[in-house]
C-alpha cells in the first residue's frame, strides 16, 4: 500500500509539480472564462435569431447547428487552431482554443435557450404584445426571464461540459491543467503530476455536479 | 484555396482515413454497447436492492455516476493510459479509449435509465408484485419496459456524443480517423487531410445527429 502511494501519491513529487499544475490550472480557467461566456453571448444569439427569423430561417439556422454538431470537438479545435495559419490568420493559442470551443458549445446553449424561450406558453406574448409591449421588449421582459429559468438546470449542465472540454486545449500544446501535469509526470517520471491534475478536475467540477443535482439537472443533454 | 484541397495529398491521405473509419467505427460500437450494458446494469442493481441491507450500494452507484460525469474523458483516457501502467496496468491505445469511453456513457446511462425507471409509477410496482411476480419479473416484465421507451431520446445523444469522442483516442496513437489525417498533415504540411477527415466525420455524424434531435421532438419529453 505504502508502495502505491509513493508512486500515484508521491508528496515530494506533488510539491515539486505543484508550480507547474497551478499555472495550468490558471491557463484551465481563462480558456473558461472565454468560452462559457462566449458559448451563452453567442448562444443567446443564435436562440434569438431562431425565434425571430421566419419558418425558412429557422430551418437553415438548425441546419447549420447540427452541422456543427456533427464535427467531434477534438476536430473542429484541430481543424481551427492547425488550420486557420494556412488562411494567414495565427491567432495566439488560447484564442484559437477560446474560437473553436465556443463554436461547439455555443450551439448546445442556444439550443436550450430556445428551449427555454419555446416553454413560455404564446399566451403570455400575446398578453405582453396588447399592453404595447414592441417584440424585444416582451423578449426582455417577460419572455426571457421565464424562459431561462425554466432551462437553468440545463445551462447549468451544459455548462460543466463546457468546462470539461478545455481539457482538450492540450491537444493543441496550449500549457493547461492537462497539458502541465503531463510535462511533470515527464520530469519526475512519476505518475503523481497526473492523479493530482485528475483530482484538481474533480475539485473543480464535482460542486457544480451536485448543484445540477440540486437544481434538479439530468444528464439528458444533446450530444 | 487550392492548398485546402490539393488532389495529390488528399488521394495520399484516402487510404489511411479509408482504414482510420473502420478504427473509428469499431472504438464507437464496442464503447457504445459496453457503456449502455453498463449503465443498465447498475441502474438495475440500484433498482433491485431497495430497502434490502445493501443500501449503501446504491450510493456508492450514485457516487459512481457523479465522478465520472464531473471527469474530462481526455483526463480519464490519459490517467488510463499514462498512469496506469506505473501499476503494472498496460493497456494499449484502443482499449484505454474503449474503458475510459465505456466508463463515461455507463455513468449517464445509468443516471438516464434511473431516471427511467424512477419516472414509472409507485403503482405499477404494487400492481405487479400484487399479481404474484417476484421483484425481479417485476422489474423485468412491467417497469423496466416502461422505462426504456423514455430512455431512447437521451441515450441516443450520449450514444452519439460517445461515437464523436473516440476522436480523442488520436491522442494515445489509435489509428482512427483524425490520428490518421493528422499523420499525412504533419508529412504533406498541408491542411487537405484534416479537411477530408473533417468531411467523413460530417458524413458518419450529421445524420445521427439529426436523427437524435428527431428522437427528441418525436418522443417530446426533454
Amino acid at each position: 500500500m505504502s508502495e502505491f502511494f509513493q508512486t500515484f501519491l508521491n508528496p515530494g513529487v506533488m510539491a515539486e509539480s505543484s508550480g507547474l499544475l497551478l499555472r495550468g490550472l490558471w491557463v484551465t480557467l481563462q480558456a473558461c472564462l472565454i468560452v462559457v461566456p462566449g458559448g451563452l453571448l453567442f448562444g443567446a444569439g443564435l436562440a434569438l435569431a431562431q425565434t425571430l427569423a421566419p419558418a425558412w430561417g429557422a430551418r437553415s439556422l438548425s441546419w447549420g447547428v447540427d452541422l456543427i454538431r456533427a464535427f467531434p470537438p477534438l476536430v473542429l479545435l484541430v481543424l481551427i487552431v492547425h488550420g486557420l495559419p494556412f488562411l494567414g490568420i495565427e491567432p495566439p493559442p488560447l484564442l484559437g482554443v477560446g474560437i473553436a470551443l465556443t463554436i461547439n458549445t455555443s450551439t448546445y446553449y442556444g439550443e436550450i435557450l430556445r428551449a427555454g424561450i419555446l416553454s413560455i406558453e404564446p399566451t403570455q406574448w400575446e398578453a405582453a404584445r396588447s399592453t404595447g409591449l414592441g417584440t424585444m421588449a416582451t423578449l426582455r421582459h417577460v419572455i426571457l426571464p421565464q424562459g431561462v429559468r425554466n432551462v437553468l438546470p440545463d445551462l447549468a449542465g451544459n455548462t460543466l461540459e463546457a468546462v470539461k472540454l478545455t481539457s482538450l486545449a492540450s491537444v493543441v500544446a496550449l500549457p493547461d491543467l492537462l497539458r502541465m501535469a503531463r510535462v511533470a509526470q515527464g520530469v519526475h517520471f512519476n505518475p503523481s503530476p497526473l492523479i493530482l491534475a485528475a483530482l484538481l478536475y474533480l475539485a473543480l467540477l464535482w460542486p457544480l455536479v451536485r448543484l445540477i443535482r440540486r437544481l434538479g439537472g439530468r444528464a439528458v443533454l444533446p450530444a | 484555396m487550392r492548398i485546402f484541397f490539393d488532389p495529390e495529398v488528399l488521394a495520399a491521405a484516402w487510404p489511411g482515413i479509408r482504414s482510420g473509419i473502420g478504427v473509428t467505427l469499431g472504438l464507437a460500437l464496442t464503447s457504445i454497447a459496453a457503456g449502455v450494458a453498463l449503465g443498465l446494469l447498475l441502474a438495475t442493481v440500484r433498482a433491485l436492492i431497495q430497502g434490502a441491507p445493501l443500501r449503501p450500494v446504491g450510493g456508492l452507484i450514485a457516487a459512481y455516476a457523479d465522478v465520472f460525469r464531473a471527469m474530462p474523458p481526455l483526463v480519464l483516457l490519459v490517467v488510463l493510459y499514462f498512469a496506469a501502467p506505473f501499476a503494472g496496468i498496460e493497456l494499449s491505445g484502443f482499449m484505454a479509449a474503449f474503458v475510459a469511453l465505456g466508463l463515461v456513457l455507463g455513468a449517464s446511462a445509468e443516471e438516464i435509465f434511473w431516471a427511467g425507471i424512477t419516472s414509472v409509477n409507485r403503482g405499477q410496482w404494487e400492481a405487479a408484485l400484487s399479481t404474484g411476480l417476484s421483484r425481479g419479473e417485476a422489474f423485468r416484465r412491467v417497469v423496466l419496459p416502461q422505462a426504456v421507451r423514455l430512455t431512447i431520446p437521451p441515450l441516443t445523444n450520449r450514444a452519439i456524443a460517445t461515437g464523436k469522442n473516440t476522436a480523442l483516442a488520436s491522442v494515445v496513437a489509435v489509428p482512427e480517423v483524425l490520428n490518421q489525417a493528422a499523420s499525412v498533415q504533419a508529412q504533406t504540411a498541408s491542411p487537405a487531410p484534416l479537411l477530408l477527415a473533417a468531411g467523413v466525420y460530417v458524413a458518419l455524424f450529421l445524420p445521427l445527429v439529426r436523427l437524435g434531435r428527431w428522437l427528441e421532438t418525436r418522443f417530446h419529453i426533454r
